[in-house]
């Protein structure tokens, strides 16, 4: 994907260029691109003045923002204590297994990225896999295909 | 001029001195390792810890970035104190085990064995080269990145940064950069020769003939103390 300089420096404007606005522009950049371009960091750190290597520090430190362009849908298995006594963790292999990767990887085409977390504090619905901000509760290995089909467009289901 | 008490002594301080510099000032030892002159004090190493306070109340700080305040009872060597560095001195050594600087620290303070699975990894995380590069070089190529156990240093993008010059002044201040020195057993966790060894040159003359500054503790010329008394056992 094209960066498009403006786009980042309007990112930056509309919190005046301010340092201590660095997470907000960093969201705003995740949302428009999904993952963080490492040439926006560098527009972000020209026109901010904050210095490159802070900006990576603060982008790496949180979870929330990736350097790596991630998939268009995130799958995110929780692993917390709840969810990983009801088998969470055999969810994650059996995703792992469907989708052809590991967690933190993005598949090939770009359609699907697999994540885990530690605890969602949802642990009354355990097993929780979230896709795209959707939670599917009481997840089983056997719900795993049918909930990976309906991210998938008609062609692909077969 | 504020006024405490230091390992019961009554001692003067100046606005804004940190209980290091006042330590120092008054010749009180107190080790460092992420402290450098000239470099802003950073807390991470945990060496400079004293104990202030009395009683139930007293508490473990790091000297190097706590300020002096009025009436503040200070102890730079208790019990408590110790065995903290110690332990501290240990945990440094699982990561370094390679690190002249903090082989040394263990001699020094007497830490002869590594209870933890050592790691090898060469980096422990003290910030030196962080701040050198930001604050003496004006560079700001290297810094954290990260958290957690997957925290590390490293350039932008793990590419060579376009503000570094090259000056090296990251490897001179780095601690775990200097090597340790090849004694009899370098391949044990713990090195230890300072403790156990003896140059042999002073059965033949009266001063030492090292041309090594550090007086015949690269363990070359040495063999073990006569006198078992200080004998340490190694742990392989």
């Amino acid at each position: 994907m094209e960066i498009q300089e403006s786009k980042i420096k309007s990112f930056v404007t509309k919190y005046n260029s301010e340092k201590k606005a660095l997470i907000s522009i960093l969201q705003d950049i995740q949302e428009e691109y999904n993952y963080l371009p490492q040439d926006a960091l560098r527009i972000v750190s020209e026109t901010t003045g904050i210095p490159l290597i802070d900006i990576v520090g603060v982008a790496t430190f949180y979870r929330a923002f990736s350097l790596e362009p991630r998939g268009r849908h995130l799958v995110t298995v929780c692993l917390g204590t709840a969810c990983h006594v009801r088998g969470g963790l055999k969810i994650l292999e059996e995703f792992e297994k469907k989708l052809n990767i590991k967690a933190g990887e993005t598949t090939e085409d770009g359609k699907f990225s697999l994540q885990t977390v530690a605890c969602l504090g949802c642990c009354a619905i355990g097993p929780v896999v979230v896709i795209d901000d959707k939670y599917h509760a009481q997840t089983t290995i056997r719900k795993v295909v049918p909930i990976l089909k309906k991210y998938m467009t008609k062609r692909e289901r077969k | 001029m504020i006024n405490l008490i230091m390992n019961g002594l009554e001692v003067k301080a100046e606005e804004g001195w940190t209980i290091l510099e006042t330590a120092k000032f008054y010749g009180l030892e107190i080790p460092t390792l992420c402290y450098k002159d000239g470099l802003s004090p950073y807390g991470g190493c945990r060496l400079c810890l004293v104990e202030i306070g009395e009683g139930p109340k007293a508490k473990l700080v790091s000297s190097c970035t706590y300020p002096v305040e009025e009436g503040l009872i200070v102890r730079t060597d208790t019990k408590r104190v110790i065995e903290t560095r110690k332990m501290m001195i240990e945990l440094m050594l699982s990561i370094a085990p390679n690190s002249k600087v903090i082989q040394d620290l263990a001699s020094k303070f007497g830490v002869t064995q590594v209870r933890f699975k050592v790691r090898n990894e060469e980096c422990i995380l003290c910030g030196l080269c962080v701040r050198m590069c930001a604050e003496q070089m004006d560079g700001r190529a290297i810094g954290f990145q990260n958290r957690g156990f997957k925290r590390k240093i490293s350039t932008p993008f793990d590419i060579r940064s376009e503000e570094c010059r090259l000056c090296g002044g990251c490897i001179y201040i780095c601690p775990a950069c200097q090597l340790r020195c090849q004694g009899p057993e370098a391949d044990t966790a713990v090195c230890n020769a300072c403790l156990t060894m003896e140059p042999t040159c002073l059965d033949h003359y009266d001063d030492l003939q090292c041309w090594m500054y550090d007086a015949g503790r690269c363990g070359t010329c040495v063999r073990e103390k006569k006198d078992g008394k200080e004998q340490v056992s190694n742990t392989k």
